[in-house]
């Protein structure tokens, strides 16, 4: 059996996916990108690879997708991460119309068709409000971990707005509240409701249409994704998944064009013989 | 009798105390931090100190600044756009434009040869182009906010910042670092795209010369050279360029006193006319 994977170089985090040649999802790995791209890349795929006790000689072909794809020199091709993370979302989710993809760094908003084709995204890359960055800027202020949030929002009996959009601004503006004394839990449902609003103005734009899916990291936070479906009045669909859908896309995506150069070949071959 | 200026900026409060001929007899500065009142309080205390009188000797107090209503103590509050101008005037009298660059947000605002408010431009939205930025590039690098100025000037070979979020431009400055690229190169992009994006708010208002430079940012001699650079003028700075706004303040605070009527609120701070 040989396998396709799928590599996607986030700014934070890379992803690295494996499926077979059926396009079922066999094994994935994520690793902090750090500043070498191309290491990170190839220690996701080597993590990917050891946990089904694989080696890169069982890969026929690699898709590299996120924002150091280019930096990734075992690549056999680059594929846009809004490409990659609609075709993820919808292999994750069939009938997947809207995928909203929350990373560290960029946040998109993408409408698909039917066939899970794109049809139209927005995405947001100047400005860490709004994205993963703005999560891991309120979690550092308040002393707590990423992971912690999702917790903390759930003990939260009244959200605390918190006016600050920018990221960097909104880190004052809580240490200010903590100060005052406002509850930890509620400052955490504040700041949810702060990203969610910059996130469903960007849905709104591409028309989010029901069902929407969720990728990217700010998946796994499940007060952030529940703020967003209260914003959104729709609810939002996420799997244990979601953060590798971006990776996921890619392979499956590589494998589309891996089946097609097998058939260019097939056709030379059979010219060649005629 | 004595007049005083309190500047609750929301990084720094500043506090200024002149005589009646308008002379400078005592100032102070500090963190506003999270209780504004409590750092009002103190800064005019200080200022008192310095100056060597008792706050009943102060016969009428303006609050400027962001915190300006919590002033407790303040007779009247007047906006900061109004109190720099009248600051910046009365220290550089040719003075047509000012760049404010406070810890959180940064104005350009654009006055006539009268010493009339024409117009005004700020950023309060987002930490790019304020001193936070210079904070949070001053922390990744384990320098202090003194420190980056100078060691910035001694750049030979400056690199270019591509990124405007501050939380992003941490990050590059991160990788920079990781590639062995020196310190002071990374600095003098650093202060060079601030500059940029203050020439950029500058000019939505009109840059006249001459320029003068406030608030806490304009203590960086970093920040004046990458100005100057961008500009292509020499700007003005004064040893109390930061306390330019509650000097401004206590000029009010006397005229006020006096009798003399009520600074004109800047064009855009109507209401009324805002989005027409």
């Amino acid at each position: 059996m040989r396998y396709i994977a799928g590599v996607d170089i986030g700014a934070v985090s890379t992803k690295a996916v494996l499926i077979d040649e059926s396009g079922a999802l066999k094994a994935h790995a994520l690793v902090r990108s750090g500043s070498d791209l191309n290491g990170a890349g190839e220690r996701a795929l080597a993590e990917a690879l050891a946990a089904v006790g694989l080696s890169e000689k069982d890969l026929e072909y690699i898709a590299a997708t996120g924002y150091g794809r280019y930096q990734f020199a075992k690549r056999d091709i680059q594929i846009t991460e809004i490409t990659c993370h609609a075709r993820g979302a919808c292999a994750l989710f069939p009938g997947t119309r809207t995928v909203i993809d929350v990373g560290a760094q960029n946040t998109r908003a993408i409408s698909v068709d039917e066939a899970g084709r794109v049809l139209k995204f927005k995405m947001s890359e100047r400005c860490a409000a709004g994205a993963g960055r703005f999560l891991e800027r309120v979690a550092k202020a308040l002393e707590l971990d990423v992971s912690q949030l999702e917790a903390a929002a759930a003990g939260s009996k009244e959200a605390q707005p918190i006016s600050s959009i920018c990221a960097v601004l909104a880190e004052s503006e809580i240490i200010n509240l903590v100060t005052e004394g406002r509850p930890i839990d509620d400052i955490v449902m504040g700041a949810n409701h702060s990203i969610a609003d910059r996130v469903v103005a960007l849905a709104r734009q591409v028309g989010a249409n029901a069902p929407v899916v969720i990728t990217g990291g700010v998946a796994q936070n499940g007060g952030t994704v529940a703020a967003l479906s209260s914003r959104l009045g729709l609810p939002i669909a996420r799997s244990g998944e979601s953060t590798y859908a971006g990776a996921f896309g890619a392979a499956l995506l590589g494998r589309v064009r891996l089946n097609r150069r097998r058939e260019v070949e097939a056709f030379h071959r059979a010219g060649a013989a005629a | 009798m004595y007049y005083a200026g309190v500047d609750v900026g929301s990084t720094t409060t500043k506090a200024a105390i002149l005589d009646d001929g308008k002379t400078l007899v005592g100032k102070s500065l500090g963190p506003t931090g999270a209780n504004v009142v409590r750092a009002a309080r103190n800064f005019f205390a200080e200022a008192l100190k310095e100056a060597g009188l008792e706050e009943h000797d102060v016969g009428y107090v303006v609050g400027t600044g962001y915190g300006r209503y919590k002033v407790p103590f303040g007779n009247a509050q007047v906006t900061e756009i109004s109190c720099h101008a009248r600051g910046a005037i009365s220290v550089f009298p040719g003075t047509r434009t000012i760049l404010d660059i406070g810890g959180q947000d940064t104005k350009a605002i654009r006055i006539s040869a009268e010493g009339e408010i024409v117009d005004f431009s700020m950023n309060d939205k987002c930490a790019a182009g304020t001193g936070r930025f210079l904070d949070a590039a001053a922390n990744v690098m384990g320098l202090t906010i003194d420190e980056i100025g100078p060691v910035s000037l001694t750049s030979k070979a400056p690199l270019r910042i591509t990124n405007v979020c501050t939380v992003f431009v941490e990050q590059e400055i991160m990788s920079h670092l990781s590639k062995g690229r020196k310190t002071e190169d990374i600095l003098r992009g650093v202060h060079s795209a601030i500059a940029a994006r203050s020439l950029a708010l500058m000019r939505r208002v009109g840059v006249d010369p001459e320029i003068t430079f406030t608030g806490g940012v304009s203590r960086n001699p970093g920040m004046v050279t990458a100005l100057e650079e961008r500009l292509g003028q020499k700007i003005n700075v004064s040893p109390l360029s930061q306390y330019l706004g509650c000097i401004g303040a206590a000029i009010f605070a006397l005229e006020r006193a006096q009798g003399a009527p009520s600074p004109r609120a800047p064009p855009g701070e109507l209401p009324m006319l805002r989005g027409h």
